[in-house]
């Protein structure tokens, strides 16, 4: 917090508007009974001059979750099953996205802006690997956001971004319980005239805790062990269940 | 009741889970099956990763056999050496079936092996089920009188052993090719393989019906014990939350089911066994002739 105030009032010489973000919660306890959750993007935005400069601005907010390399396959028909045929490798794919905005992406920046701060789940970059042609390489993409889109993972609302009093936005962003866990980036930008003024940066931790941390743990690293407790539940359980039904 | 599954990664309502475990487990009690044909697809269905399903669908098929071994091992409904000659080969059998699990993963065609092998095993045997079943009820069956033979490529093998309790001389190599067959085929579908062993231990090794319930439940305890270490130690999805909501399910399922048995009439239970696998015979064929619902999927690299 204290960086990104150093942050925006380094930036004040500039001037360009001071941006002020912060998260509801910083961590995402992920335990027994979650569902998903939803976080409280907010801050204020004020003018260099310190004045409330919600007016002038508008504001997108970028969640992000941490990236991870995959593989998406794409199923044909032969023969008349679907099958998977063609796949396409990419680098980096956020495991979640989220953006909102006050005002739709096309009135508030050009296409090229878009593309460079991922202003929108079309312009995310997927650092895509393999597979050179441009058109494959689009119809990739796309399918794979089409996917997230449809297991909630990836999302955008524009117009999901309120200013009230001129200097406080806030957006809501809901997590589905389907999230991975690691480090969550939310990034708040001010826009103005087309062009990104100003940015800040805020983290949310998203992990499992407690009993469902210990599952998740012991089933990578003591497999062994995890197994045989696996066999042993099933077997107690049956072996339970008919001991007890022989007594009724 | 939402419960947060720490390996499939999302949020389930349990008592969904429960439901499908008792409804396997009342199979189970029935008819002598584990169930795990039904488990596997319902819990694809309901949104569990594959993965997932087939590894915790396995595990769960053990603690459902393990009454029904004890039942019928106290009646003398369980011909040991046999068993331990077909776990064995399960066990060989599940470490194949490992392997085919990642070259088919790693060329991408796993769900289409999955779903290709339900319908040609469940397809074939529901029918062979359902005709035997309406004979029966017909009165036709004429075939049912001659004494039970071993197929004659059986006979052919060297070296016999004695098997007591199956009223059988024959080579061990038989039971153990039938053991490596099921314990390949619980590793890629998540089943237990009692729709298989079943008729294969009748029709094909020739044992006697009073050991081949009890024999068949020995075998898969023991072989989907073995494919919940290979899961937990390659592809480390089973998830034992998973595991204990169908287990509360299917473990009660399997009393109610044993209950069930002693009154109905065998011809009629086998005629509704046989229609309930021809139903998700017919479900996973039409799987894979319509367009499936997502075209693209993700694998992690």
């Amino acid at each position: 917090m204290l960086l990104l105030l150093a942050f925006a009032f380094a930036l004040m010489g500039q001037r360009d508007p001071i941006l002020v973000p912060e998260v509801s919660q910083h961590e995402v306890q992920v335990r027994q009974g979650f569902t998903g959750t939803e976080l409280l993007l907010f801050g204020a935005v004020l003018d260099p001059q310190g004045r409330a400069a919600g007016s002038d601005y508008d504001i997108v907010v970028v969640l992000k979750g941490p990236s991870e390399p995959v593989r998406l396959r794409e199923k044909e028909r032969f023969a008349g099953v679907w099958i998977n045929a063609a796949s396409s490798d990419f680098r980096s794919v956020p495991s979640y996205f989220a953006v909102a905005s006050s005002r739709p992406i096309g009135e508030i920046v050009d296409e090229k802006t878009a593309a460079i701060y991922e202003f929108g789940t079309d312009y995310i970059q997927l650092s895509p690997s393999g597979v050179i042609d441009p058109d494959e390489q689009a119809r990739f993409k796309a399918g794979l956001v089409d996917l997230k889109t449809r297991q909630e993972l990836y999302k955008q609302d524009f117009g999901g971004v309120q200013i009230s009093e001129q200097v406080l936005y806030q957006s809501r962003i809901s997590l589905p319980s389907n999230v991975s866990t690691g480090t969550y980036t939310a990034e708040t930008f001010a826009v103005r005239d087309g062009r990104v003024i100003a940015s800040a940066l805020a983290e949310v931790e998203v992990r499992k805790v407690g009993f469902e941390r210990l599952v998740a743990e012991s089933s990578q690293e003591w497999s062994l062990i995890y197994g045989l407790l696996a066999v042993a539940l099933s077997v107690g359980m049956g072996w339970a269940a008919g001991r007890l039904f022989a007594l009724i | 009741m939402d419960v947060y599954l720490p390996i499939a990664n999302l949020s389930v309502n349990g008592l969904w889970i429960v439901a499908l475990g008792g409804l396997t487990g009342i199979l189970s009690g029935l008819f002598g099956v584990g169930g795990g044909f039904l488990t596997t697809p319902l819990l694809i269905f309901y949104g569990i990763p594959p993965t997932v399903a087939a590894a915790s669908a396995s595990t769960q098929v053990t603690g459902a056999s393990v009454t029904g071994v004890l039942a019928h091992g106290g009646r003398g409904g369980v011909d040991y050496r046999m068993g331990a000659v077909m776990v064995a080969g399960g066990v060989i059998g599940s470490g194949f079936g490992a392997l085919l699990f990642r070259f088919f993963r790693a060329i991408g065609q796993i769900d289409v092996v999955i779903s290709a092998l339900y319908v040609i095993l469940l397809g074939t045997i529901g029918m062979l089920m359902a005709r035997e079943a309406v004979q029966t009820l017909r009165g036709t069956a004429n075939a049912q009188a001659a004494r039970r033979r071993h197929h004659p490529l059986v006979a052919s093998l060297p070296m016999r052993w004695r098997f007591y309790r199956s009223g059988l001389y024959i080579s061990p190599l038989a039971p153990l090719v039938v053991g490596v067959a099921v314990g390949i085929l619980t590793m890629l579908m998540g089943v237990g393989g009692g729709f298989i062993l079943v008729p294969a231990m009748l029709y094909i090794l020739g044992m006697s019906a009073n050991v081949v319930v009890g024999t068949s439940l020995y075998n898969i305890l023991f072989v989907t014990m073995a494919t919940t270490m290979m899961h937990s130690l390659t592809t480390k999805a089973v998830d034992i939350v998973l595991v204990f909501l169908l287990l509360v399910g299917s473990v009660t399922g399997a009393q109610i089911g044993s209950q069930i048995a002693v009154k109905a009439k065998p011809e009629i239970l086998r005629l509704i066994l046989a229609a309930i696998v021809l139903m998700v015979a017919f479900r996973m064929f039409l799987g894979l002739f319509y367009q499936p619902d997502e075209i693209y999927t993700l694998y992690p690299l």
